[in-house]
């Protein structure tokens, strides 16, 4: 087990109060509080409908959250708009991929660098000076995180011909094309085999050294989730109901039993 | 939609470099070799590529199901109507004034309903369709002339010196319009607002997680669609003299969606592919009478049948981006 | 007072022709997504089958079988006839280009519309047809000082009896249920069994025959009729469908009424002219503040 090194020094970035989301009749999140220390990888588990990917959701901006706030370096976040959300520097992954299929990878992770540019309708009907440089510029960028993220062969494939691993890095490349200062990861190993969850790690593991950013992931892997994490944060029935390190975690009786009650109640 | 290997039909058209002077130079000469009846049929060709190319950026690049869309031309073309026929505001003045009244009708009543989900956006617009061409045929205030519409609009002109007054013309006036609005919609695929409306397209949720502003977007789609409408409205009222309603129904909205998707949803080049299809087909179908429309309707489910990408589909890569400014592109490392 | 009721009546009856013409929209663009334009055209054949059977049968099925023989005759014929061409239009037309996406499909449909009303138009001709005043029942009732025609109540005894089976059918019975998983989710419906093809069938052959039977019912009351007049039905009915909410079947009944009665009451109240303009205010303005329609959708995107 690696040495945990909970960054606790470091200033929160990320912080959820008490937020609570419900959909008709359905509670998903509760009363939750969650921090993000700036530069560590944390982590969000839980068994399945724990309400994780309704915290991201509400962190991100497609949901509002009916109580509660959401502070990103100290700013009120909460209820914001999607893109108002990634421009101030939270970017994120989707649980079942989503990306631009019938576009090329390359024109993919450009997406991310929509937010950091500018030129409006004029400039761009008319080419001017400034928009070329941009675009040049904006190329540049996106050409350089495909590279990183292992798929600048498959740059001018489309989509939806790459195969499934590589289609997660490239959701990952257009989420670092924002130049986020937190990545929210949700469940980046699902459907990965063994090796390219290994190479996943190290990848994550490498971006916290080179970059200043800051991770949150959702994750079912119980071996990234242990191999990775700074913090790990569990969810059970909307509720937060453990916090530590992982090995904290790996021995807390509560979050055994959230995780082999439910294998329980699916074999009755 | 798949990206099928191309047809030998579009290979040869592909291999651009030598088929597009011949084609400029057929349609430059062509007027002065056809009759006026002839000449009057490219000249509704280019309207509907007009009108084609204002729907592409809503439906085609977006991905908005628009079928309302001959509201924004009534617009333009009710507009330079009344405003020519009742205070004498010289035509192609109007032009970029119809393009704005649509445009602001379009900021203005879109704005509310632009969140709306594919389908239920659709029967908006098409209710706001309707709503146009009942409230015109109903003649409000007097302005719209009811059934029969509004006659006695001038030629376009710069004062007196030069007229445009002929089908030939007209043609000329036609064809810069949409060359123009080629050009400039050619410009906006390759920059970061035609990126940001094929990002909605695909993945309208993902776009919005990306950092873009979709509903900014959509609505900026609609307007400047809207505009290029109205502008084909004024060409087209001027051209003809005078307006009615008849011209604005559910069935041209039709009409330029099949235009849209039979060519091939944003390709500029497809549109005026389905503009062709749409416009001179029912002209060179014209000695079967009645049965010309059955094949029309034919032939539109068999292009879908084998074809659903549309005759000239939209091509993505390299092309996408515009060329880097001096600079070679990076070789493979 | 009186007035009043009876325009309640004349509203429920056009919202009737509404309803049913919305049921076979429904029903297909619940489980294909696709804009079936060519069911208005499938109401306007009705119509005119209607008319034949009317005018060249009539010597025959009076002196068989009645005034109201000949006309159920009349509408069987229609029915089973449109129901026919509604298998066909599905095979020929909709069942190659599922695949391809729902865009496409659109244009196809549109194609198969302008086919159709083409074809009604070359075999009876451009101009409007009548059906025969001879072979419509022309009888009025008062009722405590309100008027009504004995065909207005037929027609809407017989509309509400239909609706009343389908309502039943679609959620009552276990096929009725088949059909709903399928709209809801054709793939996993498929995977547990129910049979694509039957429901294929089902809405295709029930949609048009529902909407041939109100195109009979509508050449009776309105007695006049034109191959255009599927179009601006279709445009209601499927104002209808998205009004109580797509997929939403018995939702697309009250749609049809509710539109029916809206019209009704514009017309009477506001102006003739403007009646159709104030019915689609009314439906831009519902869906502004319920953006799935009045009665919602059965569906949600899961992020």
């Amino acid at each position: 087990m690696p040495e945990p090194s909970p960054q606790k020094d470091a200033p929160v970035i990320l912080e959820t109060r008490a937020i609570t989301k419900i959909f008709g009749g359905l509670t998903a999140v509760s009363n939750f509080d969650l921090s993000v220390h700036a530069g560590e990888i944390s982590s969000l588990i839980g068994p399945n409908g724990a309400g994780k990917t309704t915290v991201f959701n509400a962190v991100t901006g497609i949901y509002r959250p009916e109580e509660g706030r959401i502070l990103f370096n100290g700013a009120d976040i909460t209820g914001n708009a999607p893109h108002r959300i990634v421009a101030r520097g939270i970017a994120r992954t989707f649980q079942n991929i989503r990306l631009f299929a019938a576009m090329t990878c390359l024109e993919n992770v450009m997406a991310g660098r929509h937010c950091r540019t500018s030129a409006g309708l004029w400039a761009s009907l008319f080419q001017t000076a400034g928009q070329k440089k941009e675009e040049a510029r904006a190329v540049e960028i996106a050409e350089e995180r495909i590279r990183q993220v292992g798929l600048w062969k498959a740059r001018n494939d489309l989509a939806k011909n790459i195969a499934y691993g590589s289609r997660r890095m490239l959701e990952i490349a257009r989420a670092l094309a924002t130049d986020p200062t937190l990545l929210v990861l949700d469940e980046p190993s699902s459907g990965l085999n063994p090796r390219e969850t290994e190479d996943l790690m190290d990848f994550l593991k490498d971006l916290i050294h080179r970059e200043k950013v800051t991770i949150l992931l959702i994750e079912h892997d119980m071996n990234m989730v242990m191999g990775i994490s700074d913090w790990v944060t569990v969810m059970d029935g909307g509720q937060k109901i453990a916090e530590g390190t992982p090995t904290e975690i790996y021995s807390n009786p509560r979050v055994i039993e959230a995780y082999l009650g439910a294998a329980d109640d699916e074999e009755n | 939609m798949e990206n099928k290997a191309p047809s030998r039909f579009t290979t040869i058209f592909r291999s651009g470099r030598h088929s597009l002077p011949v084609i400029l130079g057929i349609f430059i000469l062509y007027p002065f070799f056809a009759g006026d009846y002839y000449i009057d049929i490219a000249f509704f060709f280019g309207i509907y590529a007009l009108l084609g190319l204002s729907l592409n950026l809503v439906l085609g690049e977006v991905g908005l199901f628009d079928l309302g869309h001959a509201g924004f031309y009534a617009i333009g073309a009710y507009t330079t109507a009344i405003l020519n026929t009742q205070f004498g505001i010289p035509v192609l003045l109007l032009l970029p004034v119809s393009a704005l009244a649509a445009a602001l009708f379009a900021f203005i009543v879109c704005s509310p309903i632009i969140h709306l989900r594919g389908d239920y956006l659709c029967i908006v617009t098409i209710g706001m369709g309707e709503i146009i061409r009942l409230a015109l045929i109903n003649n409000p205030f007097d302005l719209t002339g009811g059934p029969n519409g509004v006659f006695g609009i001038d030629f376009p002109g710069f004062g007196t010196l030069f007229v445009i007054d002929s089908s030939i013309k007209f043609y000329f006036f036609i064809w810069l319009v949409v060359g123009l609005t080629a050009a400039g919609l050619l410009r906006l695929q390759k920059s970061r607002i035609g990126r940001a409306w094929n990002y909605i397209r695909e993945d309208e949720t993902a776009a919005g997680a990306a950092g873009i502003n979709v509903r900014s977007h959509k609505l900026l789609s609609f307007v400047l669609g809207a505009a290029i409408a109205g502008a084909a409205g004024n060409i087209y009222a001027v051209k003809l003299m005078g307006v009615s309603p008849e011209s604005f129904t559910f069935w041209e909205s039709c009409l330029m969606f099949c235009i849209v998707l039979i060519g091939g949803m944003g390709s500029v080049p497809g549109v005026l592919i389905g503009a062709a299809f749409v416009s001179l087909f029912p002209e060179i179908f014209r000695p079967f009478a009645m049965y010309r429309m059955l094949v029309f309707g034919t032939v539109m489910i068999l292009m879908m049948m084998f074809r659903p990408g549309g005759a000239w589909p939209r091509k993505r890569g390299e092309s996408a981006f515009s060329p880097l400014p001096g600079k070679a592109r990076q070789s493979d490392a | 007072m009186e007035v009043f009721i009876e325009q309640i009546i004349n509203g429920l009856t056009i919202g009737s022709f509404y309803a049913l013409i919305a049921l076979g929209y429904s029903m297909v663009y619940g489980i294909l997504k696709l804009i079936n334009f060519a069911h208005g055209d499938f109401f306007t054949l009705g119509s005119y089958l209607g008319y034949t059977v009317l005018v060249f049968g009539s010597a025959f099925l009076t002196s068989h079988f009645g005034l109201w023989g000949g006309i159920m005759a009349a509408a069987a014929v229609a029915a089973i006839s449109v129901a026919l061409v509604g298998i066909m239009v599905e095979r020929l037309a909709y069942r190659p280009i599922y695949p391809t996406g729902r865009l496409p499909a659109v244009v196809s449909a549109l194609g198969a519309s302008i086919f159709l009303q083409n074809a009604i138009m070359v075999v009876w001709g451009p101009r409007y047809q009548a059906y025969p005043a001879a072979l419509i029942p022309n009888i009025h009732l008062h009722w405590g000082g309100i008027h009504v025609t004995l065909l207005q109540l037929v027609i809407l005894i017989l509309s509400l009896v239909l609706m009343g089976v389908l309502y039943y059918v679609i959620q009552k019975t276990l096929f009725g249920a088949a059909i709903r998983a399928t709209a809801l989710d054709k793939d996993t419906a498929a995977l547990m069994g129910i049979n694509f093809n039957k429901v294929i069938f089902f809405i295709f052959t029930l949609g048009p025959a529902l909407g041939a039977i109100t195109g009979v019912m509508v050449g009776m009351y309105y007695r006049q009729i034109s191959f255009t007049m599927g179009w601006n039905y279709g445009l209601k009915a499927f104002t209808a469908t998205i009004l109580g909410g797509i997929g939403n079947l018995p939702g697309a009944m009250f749609g049809g009424l509710i539109l029916g009665l809206l019209e009704m009451f514009g017309g009477a109240y506001i102006s003739a002219a403007w009646k159709d303009v104030f019915v689609f205010l009314i439906l831009i303005l519902v869906l502004i503040f319920r953006p799935t329609g009045l009665f919602g959708e059965k569906t949600a995107e899961k992020v």
